[in-house]
């Protein structure tokens, strides 16, 4: 479909384009590069997945240049299998700038994982393992972006799922990581099968996987009503398992029992945005399906807040970066839900730098104190001033200060909820407008918590901390350069960035209607005050509450304990299904499975025995026995006549030349 | 003389000899009768040659191709005669079963 946002000629497609199949495939093939010959190689394998990154990247780069260079979008597939004519599976790639922005999103910041991560995993016993892992990782989600067709998506969105289980248990030694693994993988397996589920729903209304005819034919009204609601939600709900989304985000903290890199590659760019790319790829579809959006925008909002309040009590820092992480998903998600395609692309953009710079930031800390916990840190702006100038920059992009890459982004989100609600009856506009501005004052709140517990005031951890090596601190810098740069991206003077994202066949309103002046100030003072307020609360300690006490301790208690989602799974969910589950399945393992299985061997052995009494000794071995006995008795009679005397050997031979002679008379 | 003669006494000899080579024990004398059957085909052949004269000499020369064959059947029937004598310290053809079986 060669559609252009202007409504201008149809576009050649672009060169570049035709080859961004390479992007997935790279680090694929780097995959088994390293895992087979990653050891012996010099380097344990990282340069591979380092390479294969960057020319993934530069190839990337390319194509989105030409993309907003006003190329056409490409589609390309062929038949991958065909079921008679019901069923026909594609294997293709859809390339137009919503991919084109994912592969660079994706691209960068796993290069610069990887990059980073040569320092910190320095000298881990599976270190080959992890770069393998890793260019898996990025692969997978490279083939979900790229794919033209929901199935091989799907296939993307399980590779994800499976590495990142890898990844996330990757120090298994300790039993609380490898659960965390599989908390991850479990959770967002539920979302999985409602991914799984709303991919049938939309191929037995619609007949067809791929995402271009499915998008058109949910806007040509081909196919609709509580059908087409219900796929859409379906499919909504796989997004929130892999985006972490309530009440289905109770993963992503504990993944932070991976290496840190892994969590900046998980949080940024590879996994968690996939379920915000599924939502904007079928962005149409979504409009169309009823009631289906607002579930998401409602969703979403009710995710930004219960995750921002969460982070505020978190001592760990990766923790609170997670849950902010599940906030600031849940303003991507909540921006689709107003119908904001655009911002919410423009939103996940920024962020993944940002988030990724305050990941790898935190690594770094984490490096210096040997410790996750806050409260083991406090000061290192002497010790760390690189990894303190980054990662104030990060804080500042997400509390959403101007310039800085969250500003613009995050601000363009409020501004097309407010107008989302102000046009129409859309409560659920008003209410993801009110909890991006509440979410937003806690966010900047919370953030400047970290910084004021990390950097300033006295060191309280042990040892004596240093800054990380350069391999750790240069992706800092790059990614902190981003966070500044990317955010003008948005500018309405600078960068056509929102007008590149159009939603297909949709007039896109464009960046500048929503546009007023008084939104941005408004907002930057909220963070404003969030920050004086947090400045004054953790680092003066004015009016010091204790939490533990008073007349708050209880709703402290409740967001401490995380809202009791997590008990409440585990005793209502759970606990009820596994026991229960764990006997019947073992009652169904010896009794059905072990009878058939028993029963199956029970019946090939008689079988067996009446095959070989019948068959092979009945009748395979009496024909040999009898031609072998045959042979021998006509030989036996034969003998007879071979009697060794010559005379009677001559008396047959003249006996027979007589009878020829008598023969030869006669006839 | 008519060649019927011929003919009768080559018969007799030819049955004489037959007679030898099935009845007689001793494996010098079924060579002699070998000898007597060769000679009885001889004699047809001379006579036949001379009843045919126009036919030319073919069958008197044939004759004599066959006493050279016979000269030297003789000589080799008669060295393994010896060899098995040499062995077996008896000539007698009924013992002489080795080919059977």
């Amino acid at each position: 479909m060669f559609l252009s946002q202007h409504g201008e000629a149809v576009f050649e497609p672009g060169l570049i384009g035709q080859i961004a199949w390479l992007v997935p495939l790279l680090p694929f093939l780097a995959f088994f590069v390293i895992l087979f010959f990653g050891k012996r190689l010099p380097d344990k394998g990282h340069s591979v997945g380092i390479g294969a990154v960057a020319v993934g990247l530069v190839i990337s780069l390319l194509a989105f240049i030409e993309l907003a260079g006003g190329r056409g979008d490409i589609e390309r597939s062929w038949t991958w299998f065909e079921f008679s004519d019901i069923l026909e599976l594609e294997f293709g790639m859809k390339i137009d700038f919503l991919t084109a922005v994912m592969f660079v999103v994706v691209c960068s910041i796993s290069l610069l994982v990887q990059i980073y991560s040569t320092g910190y995993m320095h000298g881990d016993s599976r270190y080959t393992w992890f770069y393998a892992a890793l260019s898996m990782f990025t692969s997978s989600m490279l083939f979900l972006v790229i794919a033209n067709n929901l199935m091989q998506m799907f296939v993307g969105w399980e590779g994800v799922g499976i590495c990142s289980y890898f990844l996330i248990g990757h120090f298994w030694e300790e039993k609380e990581n490898s659960s965390a693994a599989i908390k991850a993988f479990i959770t967002t397996r539920i979302g999985d099968v409602g991914f799984l589920f709303g991919i049938f729903a939309l191929f037995a209304i619609a007949h067809t996987f791929n995402i271009t005819e499915l998008n058109l034919a949910a806007e040509d009204g081909e196919i609709g009503g509580p059908a087409l609601t219900v796929a859409a939600l379906l499919l909504f709900l796989g997004a929130v398992g892999k985006s972490a989304q309530f009440p289905l985000h109770v993963w992503l903290p504990d993944a932070m029992a991976g290496p840190t890199p892994v969590s900046a590659l998980i949080h940024a760019a590879t996994m968690v945005v996939a379920g915000i790319y599924l939502v904007a790829r079928m962005f149409v579809l979504f409009e169309h399906a009823g009631a289906a959006l607002d579930v998401v925008a409602i969703v979403a909002g009710i995710t930004m807040l219960i995750a921002a309040v969460l982070a505020l009590v978190q001592d760990d820092i990766k923790k609170v970066l997670a849950y902010s992480t599940i906030s600031q998903l849940g303003y991507m998600m909540a921006a689709l839900g107003v119908g904001a395609y655009t911002a919410s692309i423009f939103h996940l953009f920024t962020h993944a730098f940002f988030k990724a710079l305050l990941f790898l930031g935190a690594g770094s800390l984490i490096h210096a104190v040997h410790s996750n916990n806050m409260s083991d840190m406090g000061g290192l702006r002497k010790y760390m001033p690189h990894t303190y100038k980054t990662f104030l920059i990060g804080s500042l992009a997400l509390g959403g200060i101007f310039p800085f890459a969250g500003f613009w982004s995050k601000d363009e989100i409020v501004g097309e909820a407010l107008r989302a609600s102000s046009e129409g009856t859309q409560t659920a506009a008003i209410f993801v407008f009110v909890a991006a501005i509440i979410t937003a004052f806690l966010t900047a709140l919370y953030m400047t918590k970290v910084c004021v517990k990390t950097f300033w005031g006295e060191y309280r951890g042990r040892g004596h901390p240093h800054e990380s090596p350069g391999s750790m601190v240069t992706p800092l810098w790059v990614l902190a350069l981003a966070t500044c740069v990317v955010g003008f991206l948005g500018l309405p003077v600078v960068g056509p960035f929102l007008d590149w994202i159009f939603v297909p066949g949709e007039e896109h309103p464009g960046f500048s209607t929503a546009y007023n002046i008084v939104l941005p100030v408004a907002s930057v003072g909220i963070a404003g005050i969030a920050i004086w307020l947090g400045w004054q609360l953790f680092h003066k300690e004015r009016w010091s509450v204790d939490v533990l006490k008073g007349p708050f301790a209880w709703s402290y208690r409740f967001v401490a304990n995380k809202y009791y989602l997590d008990n409440i799974y585990l005793g209502a969910i759970v606990k009820p299904i596994q026991y229960p589950l764990a006997k019947a399945a073992y009652w169904f393992n010896q009794r059905i499975l072990d009878g058939v299985v028993n029963g199956t061997a029970a019946g090939t052995m008689a079988s067996s025995r009446v095959t070989y009494a019948v068959i092979d000794q009945g009748i395979i071995d009496f024909a040999v026995n009898g031609a072998a006995g045959l042979t021998g008795v006509s030989g036996g009679l034969l003998r007879y006549v071979q009697t060794g005397n010559i005379q009677r050997y001559a008396a047959v031979l003249f006996a027979s030349a007589a009878l020829f002679v008598g023969a030869l008379a006669f006839f | 003389m008519p060649v019927s003669f011929f003919l009768v006494l080559s018969a007799l000899l030819f049955s004489i000899g037959i007679y030898g080579v099935l009845a007689r024990q001793h494996a010098v004398l079924v060579l002699l009768s070998i000898e007597l059957m060769l000679n009885a085909v001889n004699i047809n052949l001379v006579a036949f040659s001379a009843m045919l004269e126009e036919a030319g000499l073919g069958g008197q020369v044939f004759a004599l191709f066959v006493i050279a064959v016979a000269a030297a059947e003789v000589g080799v029937g008669l060295a393994i005669v010896i060899l098995i004598y040499r062995n077996r310290q008896s000539v007698d053809l009924d013992e002489l079963d080795l080919m059977k079986w």
